[in-house]
């Protein structure tokens, strides 16, 4: 068990919650225990819902799945989408689906990372580190970061929107769409989208690299925060191309590498999951805690996501991005990189690469012809493994005779990041709690750790929620001394 | 490609009883619209409002949202909208609002002219269907849409009065 996770002796400690965190997709809750010197004793990040999506499943026809699992989550419905057509391709028997139908579905993939990080970093990690960790609540949204910024909120927008309208082409709509299915796809890319995307494409990836290159400036701008803050070191966990390790989002095999960078494991198949990864349950969360089961679940947990994806892969296979990979690394001085806020660096490198990615598959013929699906012997079960923006993404289904699914699992990449995630809470309450009176700016510096690993809560658990704020201070006494609550509609106040 | 002078943002979750009046007022105006019409206005289907719709009003002459409201009169009820700052910035989900203010911002300039059609709405239960209420805006709303594209529906732009239909 890790250090603050559980107090030695929690009777007499004051609890504080931040319940629930706010800019965060889902409902969750931080509680820390303070001592009478307010010193951290105990740190948890817990997950306070359930919704048991998985049951849903159940007893549905097979081909329904790829469109019903896009309500898990409203920020990455197309990862769910393609992690479930994946694991399904092996059910109607399609071990490889057509050219055309992987290259459509990778540019679908790639317009949904292109999307998602530009909404976490732009809409939701922005404010924080454009503005600072303590700045006025009122001023942390994308208007008064289009209000200060301009140029950053515009391409900002515009580059979510292409990634949005690069789903809208290949899968009928933004969100919830259509276009994949067991076995391949049911539609070519349309030739006015194809136009569409190809008439900004350039932009886009220019913009991109701006983004990089801002993140570049935010980290220069206040380095000791920025290689400190939130920082565990971990194992890393994503797939890998096979033969060479190049970072590769859709399709892969399974790569660990542990806290300094050594690599633990290679070249393993993401259908044979179950044998490198168990789960832990804890009596105070509902997610729980993925560990390799070679290691244990005190010293086998890991990171996934663009922070594990970016130091996991050999190199990137798309010149800008590469060369953005090299100097983030160079900035780890033969270490990895561990920092909370480096995931935003190594965000916006995939932002850059899934966009080049795009603008490469656009002048690719297979978009607009060719075979869409194929089939095969059908079989019993099927395991889909993904990169989402958020990191490795597992469907494992198995269905009956009867087409019906009659077994579902999802590990989704806020649950891989969970133990992740709590020690960073860890680290930033030890660092940044201990003994100082507590503010709405402190409080925020929780969520910014947090709100790095990009945590879809929804996903997690498959739970909604909106998130108002509430921490209370309670003596040792076990007397309420001091409510901070943030409402749901930003209001702020203290009550004694 | 030039744009075209209307839009028209219907949102709403097709699987929550009323709140999927939106969506199907999209729907109805596709049916009901010809090629003519269609060649002058956008129509969008979303989940909800996000910044990068802030987009998609550029260079319209005039903008009509659609939303299920319960707290609108039956059949429907109009309002003009105003650019404005409130907590939905700091959510996925921006108000008609602080999507405005989304435009202002990155364009430095007042956004279009904006309507925000409320349906009238009762229920919203996961799996339901429409309600009779509902069921029963659906098709005045529509019309009072079809006279909006055509450019003479009462109670729309420049009058600030919030009307029932």
């Amino acid at each position: 068990m890790s250090s603050l996770e559980t107090a030695a002796n929690p009777e007499g400690l004051r609890r504080v919650a931040i319940d629930p965190l706010t800019r965060v997709e889902g409902h969750g809750k931080v509680t820390l225990l303070l001592d009478e010197h307010d010193r951290v004793q105990q740190a948890r990040l817990h997950i306070v819902e359930f919704r048991g999506f998985e049951q849903f499943i159940c007893g549905r026809p097979y081909w329904e799945v790829p469109v019903m699992v896009q309500r898990l989550c409203g920020i990455c419905p197309v990862s769910h989408h393609l992690a479930a057509s994946k694991a399904l391709d092996h059910v109607v028997g399609a071990d490889r689906v057509p050219p055309s139908a992987d290259k459509l579905r990778r540019l679908m993939h790639y317009g949904q990372v292109m999307q998602s990080h530009a909404l976490h970093f732009f809409h939701l990690a922005s404010p924080d580190l454009l503005f600072g960790f303590d700045a006025e609540p009122a001023q942390r949204h994308i208007v008064a970061v289009a209000a200060a910024h301009p140029d950053i909120a515009k391409k900002g927008i515009a580059l979510r929107k292409y990634g949005q309208e690069v789903i809208r082409a290949t899968a009928g709509k933004r969100i919830h769409g259509t276009g994949s299915v067991p076995g391949g796809m049911n539609r070519h890319l349309a030739d006015a989208d194809h136009a569409l995307l190809l008439d900004d494409a350039t932009r886009m990836v220019e913009w991109a690299e701006d983004a990089v290159a801002l993140v570049k400036r935010l980290h220069a701008a206040d380095p000791r925060r920025h290689e400190s803050f939130g920082e565990v070191p971990a194992k890393m966990l994503s797939l890998v191309r096979p033969g060479d390790g190049a970072l590769e989002l859709y399709d892969g095999v399974i790569r660990v590498r542990d806290e300094a960078g050594q690599v633990l494991l290679d070249d393993q198949d993401p259908g044979a999951y179950l044998d490198l990864i168990e789960e832990e349950v804890k009596p105070w969360s509902y997610m729980k805690f993925p560990y390799l089961r070679m290691l244990g679940p005190a010293t086998g947990w890991y990171r996934v996501g663009p922070l594990a994806r970016v130091q996991n892969a050999s190199f990137i296979d798309t010149p800008r991005a590469e060369r953005e990979r090299r100097e983030f690394v160079d900035a780890g001085h033969g270490r990895p990189v561990h920092a909370a806020l480096a995931t935003h660096w190594a965000r916006m490198i995939e932002m850059l690469h899934a966009m080049e990615v795009i603008a490469t598959l656009l002048h690719d013929d297979d978009l607009r012809s060719g075979a869409l699906t194929a089939s095969g012997p059908r079989r019993g079960e099927g395991i889909g493994v993904i990169e989402a923006p958020r990191g490795t993404l597992i469907h494992h289904y198995r269905v009956g005779d009867d087409d019906l699914v009659t077994m579902c699992n999802l590990i989704v990449s806020t649950t891989h990041n969970n133990q992740a995630m709590n020690e960073a809470v860890r680290a930033v309450a030890r660092e940044r709690f201990d003994g100082r009176a507590l503010t709405e700016g402190l409080l925020n510096e929780i969520e910014v750790a947090i709100r790095a690993y990009d945590p879809c809560l929804s996903c997690a658990t498959h739970a909604l929620g909106s998130m108002p704020l509430q921490l209370d201070l309670v003596g040792a006494d076990g007397a309420r001394r001091e409510t901070l609550v943030r409402h749901g509609d930003g209001r702020f106040e203290r009550e004694a | 490609m030039a744009v075209k002078p209307l839009l028209v943002i219907a949102w709403g979750n097709r699987s929550r009883g009323d709140d999927a009046l939106g969506p199907l007022f999209v729907d109805a105006l596709n049916r009901a619209l010809g090629p003519e019409e269609l060649a002058r206005v956008d129509l969008l289907e979303e989940h909800q409002l996000h910044p990068e719709l802030a987009l998609d009003l550029v260079g319209r002459e005039r903008v009509l949202l659609a939303d299920a409201d319960p707290e609108a009169h039956a059949p429907y009820a109009l309002h003009r909208v105003e650019a404005g700052r409130d907590a939905s910035l700091a959510s996925h989900a921006l108000s008609p609002e602080a999507l405005l203010a989304v435009y202002r911002e990155l364009h430095g300039r007042q956004p279009p002219p904006v309507t925000l059609l409320g349906l009238h709405a009762r229920s919203f239960g996961l799996g339901r269907p429409l309600s009779a209420e509902a069921d029963a805006a659906l098709p005045a709303a529509v019309l009072w849409a079809l006279a909006w594209i055509d450019g003479d529906a009462p109670g729309d732009w420049p009058g600030r009065v919030a009307l029932s239909g």
